[in-house]
């Protein structure tokens, strides 16, 4: 037993007391905040499987923006939470069962597989040097699975579709309802001027260096909506209307540009999503870019919430 | 040379986990938020730092540690800040606290 031992088993214990709690919290406020420690941890987990990608999506995704996202639900849930419909125990035991069933299922097929495991992995390795890349997992999600990622790009401009939907119609095109912190000159103003400078520059540098390092569109995208909405919530800038052209052209700026590169693979390397021999990691680079702000914007107005006010005019 | 290296960096990060432990504990035991936020925000600055300056000399200079000493920084924005700003929401909460 070594150290690096105790600390995985210590970690492993410790992502499954807080599953546990936050199962067993009674309101949907504390479990939000038990989920984002949970996800903190889980990024430690992947970090110790050697999943740097993972671990920083994680972090950024599953602990940072859908924490803030299920906030938001819990904030807005908070009056209804008392007469709630309850679920009966018969039910509650029902689900706890179904779930520790596949959970026992998946955890027997990780400890013994069946025969020798399939894996895509050496192919992948041998075949990275064509495309420029020298990180794996961008290789897989800008050459191999490309397809994946486009649509992957594209669900996330439905998704805000969706969140807009919920407006009242005579609110449609106008401002989201993102509680702003109307209080001048408090240490929040502070933090909002101090923290975006630095954190425009790891965004982008995420985005830069995921081409050979993990990091990635996704992941520094994210990082720009985290300081997009910092500077919203502190009121040093207006929430933008939702029916701004300029806001809309960005929105679908990444995946417009990356499914024009797509095109272009008909005509350049005989088809869709292909890449011209030597110029695979440019256009990456060129569609990566628009991703980033793309999902920069996206991701700030799905946390900004469906629009609850006129537009000003 | 080596040696009084690992002394050093194992009595920093020592004691630096000593403030996260005395942190915790204040969090759990202290009566109410304001004293709490005291504790925790005594574990973020001092724990983190010594336990920041115990690893400096493993770490490639200077950029390993130019990236340990911003992590440092930015807890220590962070940190302050978001005292400050779940103090003055107690206040505000319970005026006479």
């Amino acid at each position: 037993m070594n150290a690096a031992f105790i600390f995985d088993v210590v970690l492993a214990a410790l992502v499954f007391t807080i599953a546990t709690w936050i199962i067993a919290a009674r309101d949907a406020f504390s479990a939000v905040v038990g989920f984002v420690a949970y996800g903190l941890l889980l990024a430690l987990v992947w970090v110790e499987l050697s999943a740097i990608d993972v671990a920083l999506t994680e972090a950024a995704i599953g602990s940072g923006v859908t924490g803030m996202l299920l906030l938001g639900a819990a904030s807005r849930l908070r009056k209804t939470e008392p007469t709630a419909v309850s679920v009966g125990l018969p039910m509650r035991l029902l689900a706890a069962v179904l779930c520790a069933l596949i959970a026992a299922a998946l955890g027997f097929l990780v400890l013994f597989p069946p025969g020798t495991i399939f894996t895509l992995a050496p192919d992948a390795m041998a075949h990275l040097p064509e495309t420029g890349l020298r990180n794996p997992v961008a290789g897989v999600l800008f050459v191999y699975r490309a397809f994946d990622t486009l649509l992957e790009k594209v669900v996330l401009v439905l998704a805000l579709v969706g969140v807009w939907s919920l407006a009242l119609d005579r609110f449609w095109g106008g401002i989201p309802g993102l509680p702003v912190f109307e209080q001048p000159n408090t240490v929040l103003t502070l933090l909002s001027q101090l923290l975006p400078p630095l954190g425009i520059v790891v965004g982008i540098y995420m985005f830069w260096t995921g081409a050979n390092n993990p990091g990635g569109a996704f992941q520094g995208g994210t990082v720009l909506a985290a300081m997009w909405i910092l500077v919203m919530i502190a009121g040093l800038q207006h929430m933008p209307s939702t029916d701004r052209r300029m806001l809309r052209l960005l929105v679908v700026l990444g995946p417009a540009i990356f499914l024009v590169i797509g095109l272009l693979g008909f005509a350049l390397a005989g088809s869709f999503l292909a890449y011209p021999p030597g110029y695979a990691k440019p256009l990456i680079i060129i569609a990566e870019a628009a991703l980033t702000v793309s999902i920069g914007v996206t991701l700030g107005l799905l946390a900004a919430g469906p629009p609850e006010r006129m537009a000003r005019r | 040379m080596t040696l009084a290296l690992n002394i050093f960096t194992a009595l920093a990060v020592f004691a630096g986990t000593f403030f996260f432990l005395a942190g915790t504990v204040g969090l759990l035991r202290f009566p109410d938020a304001l004293t709490r936020l005291h504790a925790l925000t005594k574990a973020d600055n001092l724990g983190l730092g010594l336990v920041v300056l115990g690893l400096l000399p493993r770490v490639e200079w200077p950029f390993g540690a130019f990236k340990l000493i911003s992590v440092w920084l930015l807890v220590q924005l962070s940190g302050a800040i978001v005292a400050q700003l779940i103090a003055d929401f107690v206040r505000r909460e319970e005026p006479h606290a």
